[in-house]
């Protein structure tokens, strides 16, 4: 790889990076002040700095990408720079896997240590008996050692289609690459647009099941660590399926404007990657979240 | 240098029309060339001034740390400050300023060393540089909100950081997020140059050595970064959203956060020593005119103790009441760890060994670390054995040991960079007698400063306390002058460093050090903005 002497493209000066900067500086700032001030109740700017950082992230995103697009269309680049790009989408992916990695090992730890620790096991009797009364070790946790009770998501229903959904919306998705590697483009767009429709039924479903966990089962966030760890890895997952989608949408408007050929299509290839990724993601929650 | 193989002029939409820019190096001007960079060596140098103004700042707040703990008694500040002041000192040294400082030489060295224009994604590597001060920002502005700002050690265990921590810890989070951001965007742009632009010729086992160190660096960055995200993202739902996991009331466990901070804590600490590794190999054998005495070995030595570093976590957590095969299993193989090091430091003492030896400034710095570094190691040795951590553990003994790792470890090997390359970057020779004040009284004060620490520590004086014993009251005076004197010496530093940016001092070569090898001594000095637009052609 490294007997190529194609010209490696270095750009200019690019104005995008630091509004990314001050977008990302607003959105933490807003955020925290949110934070701070929703607990408390009190009445403060956290909200509206926090939104003003969004519209700069978005106005940054969409003026960076155009960008790129118009560069990559202009012929700027090079089969080395497409690697790089390759490269780096990896890499990203692969820190996404560690991000959920930690959640994982929260839910583990709990089944595992935790939860049987505070129920007596191992050398924990007198925790048990002096700390935790009456406590029994189980999972799902659906009653807690202070008391908090709650009912189990079955993983029959609802997931399990969501699991097909999402499975098929991987497969399409990969006809849909075979379509533009073949040059096929009306397979391409009918592919595409399926997946698209199928993540849309997969975030729908998502949110009927957390009306019904609320509502009906009374599992919320705040029960407990089975409560915790069921909300926050199905809730960044269902971030990711959002932003995914998005990221489907954007390459369905593009492959509609004729972009991508067979040999050249970095965009389409990382947006399939990230939800390819985000698939894989859903199948591990599947088992170790619902079904075990 | 044929023009047709120049880089495409980035601001013409045609290509065809580039070839005929950006041939001289022409500059840009003024404080945009700074917001806007696309250029390595910029992003560099951007990267290495923010680290050092954090190691300022970081070393300010060590100062009151020091002033306080002068004598027994509770003397200047409240103990919540000095609480603040610990905690908020070891996150801008360890995310502010070694990190950054790192990075730092990566962006100016990495492209140099392999033959490459510029990092791979220069785009985002000024996104990453240019969140990294606003970060710190909302960090340090933290300590003025009413209730102060985050005051539960760097580590922020679980509970003080969730049950007893101020409405501070919300901004500690997201500017925590960002710092990781920033990491990881740095480190994916770092292993991709490295993957992606090598010059023709330069195959892996070519690589020098500060390379192949910054690349396993890289690697172990995105592996863990997002697991202290995942960790201050848990913080912030108990605090703020109602959930326990690090709560037993609700089925969690305050010992869990400890498991998922330090599986990220270890491999950072490696973070912050590999590099080290890099450079010291690079310093050692210029100065000893022979090569590197076992380069194969010190790449396998440096793989094998970042994977190791995935295994030894639980070594800081010997007295949580961990089950006993557990002890034992972190004890050995962190012990394991001392192996891969001890190669190392065998090999830079058979470089020097029947070598030409002169004692230029970076070779000082680098002699000096290896002796320090491995007083540090040894003490960590000592810290690994399960039953005598219990003495150790929370004492001046573990602060002793990681800041000889960290500050004569980590920090001297940054100054030793900064000597060595400093000249190839202004084009001119530093300050030496400056720079040798700078040496000497470092080197005496930082000794003066950590090396009472082993003793009070195994006599039992707690870290993180603003008060201490009686007994402990003449160490704690040697330390605290030691510290002081540590302080002004880094003036020193940033004067001679002033004096550099503003090119005085004598010319020099293009080789720079007469025993220099690399791609990085064959460009001129000072390096010109763009460098190896065509590749050359390593053999």
């Amino acid at each position: 790889m490294q007997q190529e002497y194609e010209r490696y493209y270095v750009p200019a000066q690019s104005i995008w990076p630091i509004v990314g900067a001050v977008a990302l500086f607003l959105i933490a700032v807003g955020a925290g002040n949110y934070v701070i001030e929703a607990t408390k109740g009190e009445p403060g700017y956290g909200g509206y700095i926090l939104l003003a950082g969004i519209v700069t992230l978005l106005v940054m995103l969409v003026g960076w990408f155009k960008n790129q697009i118009d560069e990559s269309m202009s012929g700027l680049y090079s089969d080395q720079l497409g690697r790089s790009y390759r490269q780096g989408m990896s890499w990203f992916i692969f820190s996404e896997v560690m991000f959920f990695a930690a959640f994982f090992g929260a839910l583990f730890y709990a089944r595992a240590i935790a939860v049987p620790w505070l129920g007596g096991a191992s050398n924990n009797a007198m925790t048990n008996e002096v700390l935790w009364p009456g406590f029994e070790a189980m999972w799902p946790l659906i009653s807690t050692p202070g008391g908090t009770s709650t009912e189990a998501m079955g993983a029959w229903g609802l997931p399990t289609i969501n699991t097909v959904i999402l499975l098929v919306s991987s497969v399409t998705l990969h006809f849909a690459h075979v379509g533009l590697e073949e040059n096929k483009r009306k397979q391409l767009s009918w592919m595409l647009g399926v997946t698209i429709l199928l993540g849309l039924i997969f975030l729908v479903l998502q949110v009927e099941e957390y009306i019904h966990a609320y509502q009906e089962l009374g599992l919320t966030l705040q029960s407990g660590v089975y409560g915790n760890t069921f909300f926050m890895l199905t809730g960044f997952h269902g971030m990711h399926v959002t932003l995914g989608t998005i990221i489907l949408i954007v390459l369905f408007f593009r492959v509609l404007k004729g972009h991508f050929t067979p040999k050249d299509h970095f965009a389409f290839q990382a947006g399939a990657w990230y939800w390819h990724f985000v698939d894989v993601v859903w199948v591990m929650l599947y088992i170790f979240v619902y079904v075990l | 240098m044929s023009k047709a193989n120049d880089v495409i002029s980035p601001d013409s939409a045609a290509p065809e029309h580039d070839d005929h820019h950006d041939h001289h190096d022409h500059i840009p001007k003024g404080i945009t060339r700074w917001l806007f960079t696309t250029n390595h060596k910029d992003i560099g140098t951007l990267y290495l001034w923010f680290a050092f103004i954090m190691f300022l700042v970081g070393g300010a707040m060590a100062m009151v740390i020091r002033a306080e703990l002068f004598q027994p008694g509770l003397q200047i500040v409240e103990p919540d400050f000095f609480n603040q002041m610990t905690t908020v000192h070891g996150l801008i040294m360890v995310f502010g300023a070694v990190m950054p400082a790192f990075t730092g030489l990566a962006n100016w060295l990495v492209p140099m060393m392999i033959g490459a224009p510029d990092m791979a994604l220069p785009r985002m590597n000024n996104w990453s540089f240019w969140i990294l001060p606003f970060a710190f920002l909302i960090l340090l502005s933290s300590l003025f909100m009413e209730g102060g700002g985050p005051n539960f050690g760097w580590t922020f265990y679980a509970p003080l950081s969730t049950t007893y921590s101020g409405d501070s810890t919300a901004l500690f989070v997201f500017s925590v997020h960002i710092m990781g951001i920033s990491s990881i965007m740095g480190a994916i742009n770092v292993i991709v140059t490295i993957f992606n632009m090598r010059a023709p010729g330069m195959t892996w086992m070519k690589m020098p050595l500060f390379v192949w160190t910054w690349l396993i660096t890289a690697f172990l960055l995105i592996a863990v970064m997002p697991v202290l995200a995942g960790a201050v993202t848990m913080v912030l739902t108990d605090k703020f959203f109602g959930t326990s996991f690090f709560d037993a009331a609700g089925g969690g466990d305050p010992v869990m956060f400890q498991h998922i901070f330090w599986f990220f804590g270890h491999p950072e600490v490696y973070i912050m020593i590999l590099p080290a590794f890099g450079i010291i190999s690079h310093i050692v054998p210029t100065f000893s005119r022979k090569p590197l005495f076992g380069y194969a070995s010190m790449v396998y030595a440096t793989a094998s103790i970042a994977l190791l570093s995935f295994i030894v976590w639980a070594h800081h957590m010997f007295t949580t009441g961990m089950p006993l095969f557990a002890e034992m299993f972190f004890m050995f193989a962190t012990m394991l760890i001392s192996v891969p090091t001890g190669v190392k430091v065998f090999n830079w003492v058979a470089t020097m060994w029947r070598g030409a030896l002169t004692f230029e400034v970076p070779m000082l710095f680098a002699l000096a670390f290896i002796v320090l570094f491995t007083i540090g190691g040894l003490s960590g040795l000592m810290l690994a054995i399960t039953p005598v951590d219990f003495q150790y553990h929370d004492t001046y003994f573990v602060v002793a040991h990681f800041h000889y790792v960290l500050v004569t470890g980590a920090i001297f090997s940054i100054m030793a960079a900064v000597y060595y390359w400093l000249p190839k970057w202004t084009g001119k020779m530093f300050d030496i007698t400056l720079a040798k004040w700078h040496f000497w009284c470092s080197l005496i004060s930082v000794n003066v400063l950590f090396f009472p620490m082993h003793f009070v520590g195994l006599a039992g004086m707690p870290r993180r306390i603003p008060d201490y014993s009686l007994q402990f009251a003449d160490f704690n005076q040697w330390i605290s002058l030691g510290g002081f004197a540590f302080g002004l010496s880094q003036l020193i530093f940033l004067a001679l460093l002033i004096k550099a940016c503003r090119k005085q001092g004598e010319p020099v070569s293009d080789q720079v050090w007469e025993g220099a090898h690399g791609l990085e001594w064959e460009i001129p000095s000072p390096a010109p903005y763009h460098t190896f637009e065509t590749p050359p052609v390593v053999k």
